[in-house]
């Protein structure tokens, strides 16, 4: 379980980019994480796994308190936490297999990982990643040689290979096409399902956040807004969201999978 | 931008007319200055000199040719420790640059002042002359090939450590936050992150710094640093004019296969 008690970030600039956020994740819950640019949303799941540092407020995940662990601890925890970026975030010259390696490296020591002497169960799960998403056959090449979607997926692999807790999941369609987006967010939600794994997904894009999370927060200039079912979104909630607009067309009703079964 | 309106509708130019007037002013001034400072030179120059240099360049290259071709037979040592200076001196250089790179960087610096004494490390050795610093190698170890090497590496660290500073600090850092993200130690963020987005251009700054290094290692000899600068200084003192012009020659061929390896080498590295 996930808990933010009173976060709240100013940045050295001044801007206060959270305001006092509280939040629950209970474990296996994937909520999506909407509200317009600038709202927060990135610094919000950085505060969690400190790539941002919060200004004041607690952090839990499960017991552990990580707003004040020392880096060793933080380390510790930040296996437990895997993340995915809008950019995908490959190390671009290095492999497939390497990056999705490169999500061991809370466990292996420097030499190990300098010679790239992972554990054999390390590497047998970094392949049965690869098959799941559909990427085996790309496992040697370089990632810069992927296209968008199959970048993400080693993503995906790279965030999964930590046996992590809990996702924290940024923009992960916003460089990728309409169908794309979708083959990735069903397959982080199966993941997500299949592993009992708990995500926050920032998303722009309202109608993907409702067919794919079982629970939507809306953030607005670094408040929580909304916090509620995913068809709790109607137009007026938008409106206090994003501001005045017409949302009718958006939130047609959600009906899923019109498109073609699963991932190429 | 100053919008002027007129009867006939809005007039466009540049600048307003009295900022237009400040800069040919400025011109005005400018030209002034270069005026007298001709006049200055001229007066402090021996015309008779100058107006006989054509001939003496005709007399030089007269006397020059034909290149003396058996001195090559003494000049095979001297170039081969030319090389060896570039070379080695090169590999010095990268081997203390890399690190002062990675202090000097902003995103890599371990602190403010490691940061600071870098960035000295870097003016210091770059700002002196590579003969300034064969003169004192040479007081120091002794004249000879060991002098030259050092000077050239020494004199290099600072080239090669602002460039390879500069490829760290425009790596990707969203790349590196990932490998943070999954718990990696400082350590393993450098080796996973950070390195493999600049070993590329690594690669390149040692082999465009050895390119630069040949040429710099030819002139050493002239102040004893060894390598084919010392038998160029002979043969100019001696008035060997033959001789001098096949050291050229050598010195042109050795710098063009230098440029020619290192385009080749780069280019199938980028």
């Amino acid at each position: 379980m996930l808990r933010l008690e009173n976060v709240l970030k100013r940045y050295k600039t001044g801007d206060v980019a959270l305001k006092n956020v509280s939040l629950e994740i209970p474990d296996g819950q994937v909520i999506a994480l909407i509200g317009p640019s600038g709202a927060g949303k990135s610094t919000l799941i950085r505060c969690v796994n400190r790539l941002v540092e919060p200004t004041e407020g607690k952090i839990y995940l499960g017991d552990t308190e990580l707003t004040t662990l020392p880096p060793r601890e933080l380390r510790k925890a930040r296996r437990r936490m895997g993340m995915i970026f809008q950019e995908y975030a490959l190390v671009e010259r290095l492999t497939v297999m390497e990056n999705v390696l490169s999500g061991r490296l809370g466990y292996v020591g420097f030499w190990q990982s300098f010679f790239r002497k992972f554990p054999k169960k390390d590497v047998q799960e970094a392949y049965r990643l690869l098959d799941r998403v559909g990427l085996m056959h790309m496992a040697d090449k370089r990632a810069d040689e992927l296209s968008g979607g199959q970048r993400q997926r080693v993503g995906i692999c790279r965030a999964l290979i930590q046996d992590p807790d809990l996702l924290l999941v940024d923009e992960p369609t916003a460089s990728l096409d309409p169908k794309t987006s979708r083959q990735i967010m069903r397959l982080i939600n199966e993941l997500c399902d299949e592993r009992g794994l708990a995500a926050i997904i920032n998303i722009h894009d309202v109608l993907l956040a409702q067919m794919y999370s079982q629970r939507v927060v809306g953030l607005k200039e670094g408040e929580i807004v909304y916090d509620g079912p995913p068809d709790g979104l109607k137009p007026d909630v938008l409106t206090e969201i994003y501001g005045e607009e017409d949302w009718e067309a958006t939130i047609e009703d959600v009906d899923e999978d019109e498109e073609e079964a699963s991932s190429k | 931008m100053p919008k002027i309106d007129t009867a006939d509708g809005p007039v466009w130019q540049r600048r307003r007319t009295s900022k237009q007037r400040l800069i040919w002013f400025g011109w005005l001034i400018a030209v002034a200055i270069a005026a007298y400072a001709w006049h200055l030179i001229s007066e402090k120059t021996i015309w008779f000199f100058v107006w006989d240099a054509p001939q003496q360049m005709v007399d030089i290259s007269r006397r020059m040719v034909p290149p003396a071709w058996s001195y090559m037979d003494v000049l095979w040592k001297p170039i081969w420790d030319t090389l060896n200076i570039a070379t080695i001196g090169s590999m010095i250089s990268m081997a203390i640059a890399i690190p002062v790179a990675f202090a000097a960087a902003h995103n890599t610096t371990p602190h403010k002042l490691v940061r600071a004494f870098a960035l000295l490390i870097i003016v210091a050795t770059r700002s002196i002359n590579s003969l300034v610093w064969a003169l004192l190698l040479v007081v120091i170890v002794g004249p000879g090939v060991l002098a030259g090497t050092l000077a050239i590496g020494i004199r290099s660290i600072g080239g090669c450590a602002k460039l390879l500073y500069e490829s760290i600090e425009e790596i990707n850092q969203t790349q590196v936050e990932a490998i943070e993200a999954t718990g990696a130690s400082p350590a393993q963020k450098m080796i996973y992150g950070v390195l493999p987005q600049v070993l590329p251009t690594f690669a390149g700054v040692g082999v465009f710094r050895w390119d630069v290094n040949v040429r710099g290692s030819t002139i050493l000899g002239i102040v004893g640093a060894g390598g084919i600068g010392v038998q160029l200084n002979g043969s100019i003192n001696t008035l060997a004019w033959t001789q001098v012009s096949m050291i050229l020659l050598v010195i042109l061929v050795a710098v063009i296969l230098s440029e020619w390896i290192s385009a080749k080498v780069r280019h199938a590295i980028i």
